[in-house]
Order: structure tokens, then C-alpha cells, then sequence
């Protein structure tokens, strides 16, 4: 894990100092809400529905037991007892006083965490892979660059008034957990015909209300050429980019208004202007960085698999949760074990304090004291011996943190929705409720295999919702909430936009439409066929006769 | 439709309605029902000076359904506004330390 220097430290202190000074004058009425708006948005403060919202970046989603246990403490002590991780490796908390904020801040720059740029219009918490480091198809552990990134655009001056938020991430695995074609900068590492390790960079994606998939603009970039190329990149932006208006503002419509060649041409001519100078980052910087990613010092350790296997024989629960939620280490003998905060009736990305607390402890019992969290709002041990997975399901279980619904169905992505947020339009929670007591039987979610549901309760697309294989999109008729389903997205290495199903349905009607969709898919599957693949074979019509009946298949474009 | 004032209190964002003498109370149960636009109106400047002075911050009007003889928001987000979310019932505390 890396570990704040004494730079680090420093600006993070000064810029709670400066935030404290700044939350006085808005007391005292010195500064007015317009005036200090932009100023707590920069730390990660929005007005909500209910209260503030404190927003905290957990860097590429690696996080230490200690700074789970001040995430607990912070829930305790400044927010309700719980807080919510969302689809962009942060912590929310929902009930911050502002007065009190400066000191949260200051406790959690206790433990190097912040909530500085995870608003406004700047660079946003860089995001990763949640099993960096820690997986055989990787070629190179993608937090060293995040981190780089994350020291050079944090308080970037240059980059603090772009003309919309920016979104950075990135892979080092050919298999895509990161989803980086949705973003506005994607860089994937891969190897040249020399062999040799660099970028792919993509730019561009998002989504939002205008989704798209990121283009490639460069197909390969050597790793110390990272930060001008990205400089070079979020110059042209900056100096093209609109802001008369803000559903016009990112990145992916000035690359679309321009084409991608064009924009090309503009990026590779700032880059050859820069690249030479100091915008190259010294081989010394990048080992130091490393260092602080180098693996722990594994034990020596026998697989543990056979054992395993007779403890999956006799109890099928911990059979099912080994299926789902374990995946394989690049070391042998130890494992990787999600931890699911998708139990049925819980709210997805929800954690209280006592759970946060548990989970510290339990990852420093079995996984070296660090663990993750992903995009898809579960947490992740990222270091567990195979010979300690029982133990820990036993102990995970209690804390309703062993769901085996990994990539299930009901692993659903599910935004805060209207039931906390001001730009929502509908509650995103209760449907993911409403899902997962419909899909109950534990046989059936397997049969179904992979399958994604993303849930938005608006177009800004938290939920990420154009991305599920079924997307539910929240909407406002008159005063009632609607659901909009897409079917066929993915944000994996083969990232697509999912394609509107038909009319919006009330809320009652979504988990029998979803039942209807699943029906038909297992009908018409072949072999082991993963939902996303049947739909990219058949196309949309069975599934649309199937919820709306054959007198309405005509499909929406 | 009978109208209502709501209001996040600046100090710490709690949802606040404005009273019977333009006082902010923190449950809906205690905020003044403005039966006219004219009474409405009249109160929002209230409420706008309230934003002058530090201690609110984005006050609006909204619907109120005032049959039955208890003040109930009109439409979903107010209500969420109102009583806390839907999901979390077991979390719901007013601006003024009351527990659900």
C-alpha cells in the first residue's frame, strides 16, 4: 500500500486548515452559499436531500483495516452509523454536519484518506482493478500508475477548472474489471510487438445521459511517457471543451464533435511539444512508487485445494459461496475472497459501522490487514490462505457479508436513487429490493449464471445502469416512478451500450419483467451461453415479446 | 394546493420547514401551511432573508395535501425529504433530535 510522504501529509493538512477557514466564513455568513459551493464541492461536500453528503476517495479502492476502522469510527461519530460505497471506490456518508466536517477531515487525513477531488470539475478519484496485484493474467499492477496519476493531478493547478468532472481508469489485466472503456481517459496495459509493457489509452467514454464507449486514441504508450501523454490529453480538452453548457461539457462530446483523428492530431502535437521535458517520469520515481506495491512476504504454502474440496462435499452453503465469491491467487495457497454487501432486503453498498469494524478485524486476521473494494460495491480480501476460507465464511456469515451472489443477479449495481439523492428522479434501492425477493432460490441464480443488473434512479447513470445486461433506468411521469430497461450491456474488455426494451414500466412490474427476460433467456441459450452472449445472438425481439407481449415488438431505437 | 416552505439549515444541512411566525422547525407536523400564493410568496422573501443572514440555505415552496387533518408533502421526493428514506425508516431522525 502506499504510504503518504511527508509531502502528502502537508498538503493534506494545509488543505484541511484552508477548508476549516473557509467553513467559518460560510458560518459567519462571510462567504455566501454561491461563493462557498464550489469550495465544499472540492472537498467532496454536497447538500442532499436529507443532510450533507461527505463523498471520500478510497484511491483505486485499496484500503488498509486502519482506515476501515476510521471509515466505522467517522459513521459513528459524525454520520448514522453506516456509510455506502459506491460505483467509484468512495465512501459516502449521508448525515455530515457542516460545522463538524473540518474535523472528520482532519481525523481522516489521520490515515491518508481524503475526500479532496471527489466533486467539481477535476480530475476524480483515479479507479482500478479490485484484484490488483493480486492476479495471474495481470502484466503489471496498475496501482503504481494510479497512484502517479493521483500525485499529479491532485490540486493540479492547471486541472482544477476543467470544464466538466474527469474520470481516469485504469488495468493491467487483459480481462477488464475496471471498466475503462466508460471513462473518460481508459488505459489498459498491454504488450507491444517488442514485448514490451505500456498503454492502450482510451478516451472518451461515459456515460451519463449521453452514453459512449471510449475510442482508442493511442495503441500504444510507454509507461514513462504516462503523465505528458495524459497532460497533453486534458490540455486539449481543457482548451476545446465547452462550457456553455453543461450536458455538453465532457470529454466524449468534444471527441465526437471533432472525431477521434482529429483529436489525435491535436493530443500527439502538445505530446510531441512536451514529452521531452520533465513531463517524463524518471525510472527512480516509478521504482520508488513500486516499492510501496511490492507483494507481502508470502508464506510457503501448500495448495489446499483437495481439502477444500471435502469441505465444499460436506456442506453445500460453503460449496455454493466457494463457487461464487472466491477467486484464484497468483500465489499458491491463498485466495481471494469477495465480500458481497448484497444480501437480500440490505441496500446494496450499504455497511454499518459495527460490520466496518468486523471487517477491519477479520482483514487483519486473514488477509495481511488490506482488502478492496470494487465497482460493483463489494469489498474484496484480497490476501486469504485457502486453508483459512472456511474459517472466514464462517465468520463473514453472521455479517451477512458471505452472500454467494457474486456476477449473479442479484449482485446488483444499485445508485443511491431518490431515496438520497437530489438529482434523482426515482428510487433505485426498493426495485433492487423488489429484485431480490423475487429471485430467492439459490439453484435458479446459478443455473442463470452471469448476469448483471445495473440500477440509475437518473441519466446521470451512477448505477451505471447503460452498462448492465439489464439496465433500469429510473424516470419521473408526472409524478410517479417509471423504469426504463435496457438489455445487452457490459463494461468488461468487450464494453457495450445496452439497447431500450420498450415502454418504461411501473415499479411493480419490473421483477416479473425481469423474470420474463430470464425465462426466455433460458429457453433459448445454447450450452452454457452467458446471458450477454444470447442477447448479442438473438437480438432483442423474444425478450421484448416476452415482457410486453407479441402486439408490441417493435423494437425501440 | 395548500403550499409549505422547506429548507436545509446551513450549520448542518438538516431539513427544516418555516413555522407559524417564521420560525424553522424541524418537522413537517409543526410547519406553516400557506393556504394562498399570496401568503406563500409573502413568506418565501422571509425565507430568502433567512438565506441573507446564514442560516438557511435553498428554501422553496412545496405542495402540501392538508386533508385529513395532518400536513402531508405532495410526490415522492418531498416525501423522502419529509420522513427520511424509504429504506432506512430505522434511520430517520428530524433536524430537531427525534428519533422514528
Amino acid at each position: 500500500m502506499y504510504r503518504y510522504d511527508e509531502f502528502d501529509h502537508k498538503l493534506v493538512q494545509e488543505r484541511v486548515q484552508q477548508f476549516r477557514h473557509q467553513v467559518k466564513r460560510r458560518l459567519s455568513g462571510e462567504l455566501t452559499e454561491d461563493q462557498f459551493k464550489p469550495l465544499r464541492l472540492m472537498n467532496g461536500l454536497y447538500l442532499q436531500l436529507h443532510a450533507y453528503m461527505l463523498r471520500v476517495n478510497v484511491p483505486y479502492g485499496a484500503m488498509t483495516s486502519r482506515q476501515m476502522r476510521k471509515f466505522a469510527h467517522v459513521a459513528r461519530t459524525y454520520d448514522r452509523g453506516f456509510g455506502h460505497f459506491t460505483t467509484r471506490q468512495n465512501i459516502q456518508y449521508n448525515w455530515v454536519k457542516l460545522e463538524e466536517t473540518p474535523n472528520l477531515l482532519a481525523e481522516l487525513a489521520e490515515v491518508e484518506v481524503t475526500g479532496i477531488q471527489s466533486s467539481g470539475n477535476c480530475v476524480r478519484n483515479i479507479t482500478s482493478d479490485h484484484y490488483a496485484g493480486r492476479i495471474k493474467d495481470e502484466l503489471a499492477d496498475p496501482r503504481v500508475y494510479c497512484e502517479l496519476l493521483r500525485q499529479y493531478t491532485v490540486l493540479h493547478p492547471e486541472f482544477s477548472f476543467l470544464p466538466r468532472k474527469f474520470k481516469i481508469a485504469v488495468t493491467g489485466s487483459p480481462k477488464d474489471r475496471a471498466a475503462v472503456a466508460l471513462h473518460d481517459i481508459g488505459l489498459r496495459m498491454h504488450l507491444n510487438d517488442s514485448g514490451k509493457l505500456g498503454f492502450e489509452v482510451l478516451v472518451g467514454g461515459g456515460q451519463g445521459r449521453t452514453p459512449v464507449i471510449a475510442k482508442t486514441i493511442r495503441e500504444w504508450l510507454s509507461p514513462e511517457h504516462l503523465m505528458a501523454y495524459v497532460e497533453a490529453i486534458l490540455r486539449v480538452y481543457n482548451l476545446n471543451g465547452r462550457r456553455d453548457n453543461i450536458h455538453k461539457a465532457r470529454i466524449k462530446i468534444i471527441v465526437n464533435q471533432l472525431g477521434i483523428d482529429r483529436y489525435r492530431e491535436l493530443v500527439d502535437q502538445e505530446f510531441d511539444r512536451i514529452k521531452g521535458d520533465v513531463k517524463g517520469i524518471p525510472e527512480a520515481e516509478i521504482q520508488r512508487i513500486k516499492a510501496y506495491f511490492a507483494p507481502p512476504e508470502y508464506e510457503e504454502l501448500p495448495d489446499f485445494t483437495d481439502k477444500l474440496s471435502t469441505l465444499r462435499l460436506a456442506d453445500k452453503a460453503f460449496d455454493l459461496w466457494m463457487s461464487s465469491n472466491v477467486a484464484e491467487h497468483k500465489i499458491r495457497g491463498y485466495a481471494i475472497v469477495n465480500l458481497t454487501l448484497k444480501a437480500p432486503d440490505r441496500v446494496p453498498g450499504d455497511i454499518t459501522a459495527t460490520a466496518m469494524d468486523a471487517v477491519a478485524d477479520l482483514a487483519d486476521e486473514y488477509s495481511l490487514g488490506e482488502m478492496r473494494v470494487n465497482h460493483r460495491q463489494n469489498l474484496v480480501f484480497v490476501d486469504v490462505k485457502q486453508m483459512d476460507l472456511h474459517n472466514l465464511w464462517q465468520k463473514l456469515g453472521p455479517l451477512e457479508l458471505a452472500t454467494p451472489n457474486l456476477g449473479q443477479l442479484t449482485d446488483m449495481i444499485t445508485c443511491p436513487g431518490l431515496d438520497y439523492c437530489n438529482l434523482a428522479n426515482a428510487r433505485s434501492i426498493p426495485v433492487a429490493q423488489d429484485i431480490n425477493k423475487h429471485f430467492v432460490d439459490v439453484d435458479r441464480l446459478i443455473a442463470i449464471g452471469d448476469f448483471t443488473v445495473n440500477i440509475s434512479g437518473c441519466m446521470n447513470a451512477c448505477g451505471h445502469h447503460h452498462v448492465g445486461n439489464v439496465g433500469i433506468l429510473g424516470v419521473d411521469k408526472h409524478g410517479t416512478e417509471f423504469f426504463q430497461l435496457t438489455l445487452g450491456g457490459s463494461s468488461d474488455e468487450g464494453a457495450s451500450l445496452g439497447d431500450r426494451l420498450g415502454r418504461a414500466l411501473p415499479q411493480e412490474e419490473v421483477p416479473a419483467a425481469i423474470e420474463a427476460i430470464v425465462d426466455t433467456y433460458m429457453d433459448i441459450r445454447e450450452d452454457d451461453e452467458r446471458f450477454l452472449d444470447t442477447y448479442r445472438r438473438i437480438g432483442m425481439v423474444p425478450f421484448k415479446e416476452a415482457v410486453y407481449g407479441s402486439a408490441d415488438t417493435k423494437v425501440v431505437v | 394546493m395548500s403550499q409549505m416552505i422547506i429548507a436545509n439549515r446551513l450549520i448542518d444541512g438538516l431539513v427544516i420547514y418555516m413555522g407559524p411566525k417564521g420560525e424553522w422547525v424541524g418537522s413537517i407536523s409543526e410547519g406553516a401551511v400557506f393556504e394562498n400564493e399570496h401568503d406563500a410568496q409573502r413568506w418565501l422573501v422571509v425565507a430568502q432573508q433567512a438565506v441573507e443572514d446564514s442560516v438557511v440555505v435553498d428554501p422553496y415552496l412545496i405542495d402540501i395535501d392538508a386533508g385529513g387533518g395532518k400536513s402531508l408533502p405532495v410526490g415522492a421526493r418531498e416525501t423522502i425529504r419529509a420522513f427520511g428514506p424509504s429504506v432506512r425508516t430505522d434511520l430517520l431522525e428530524d433536524a430537531e433530535g427525534n428519533g422514528g
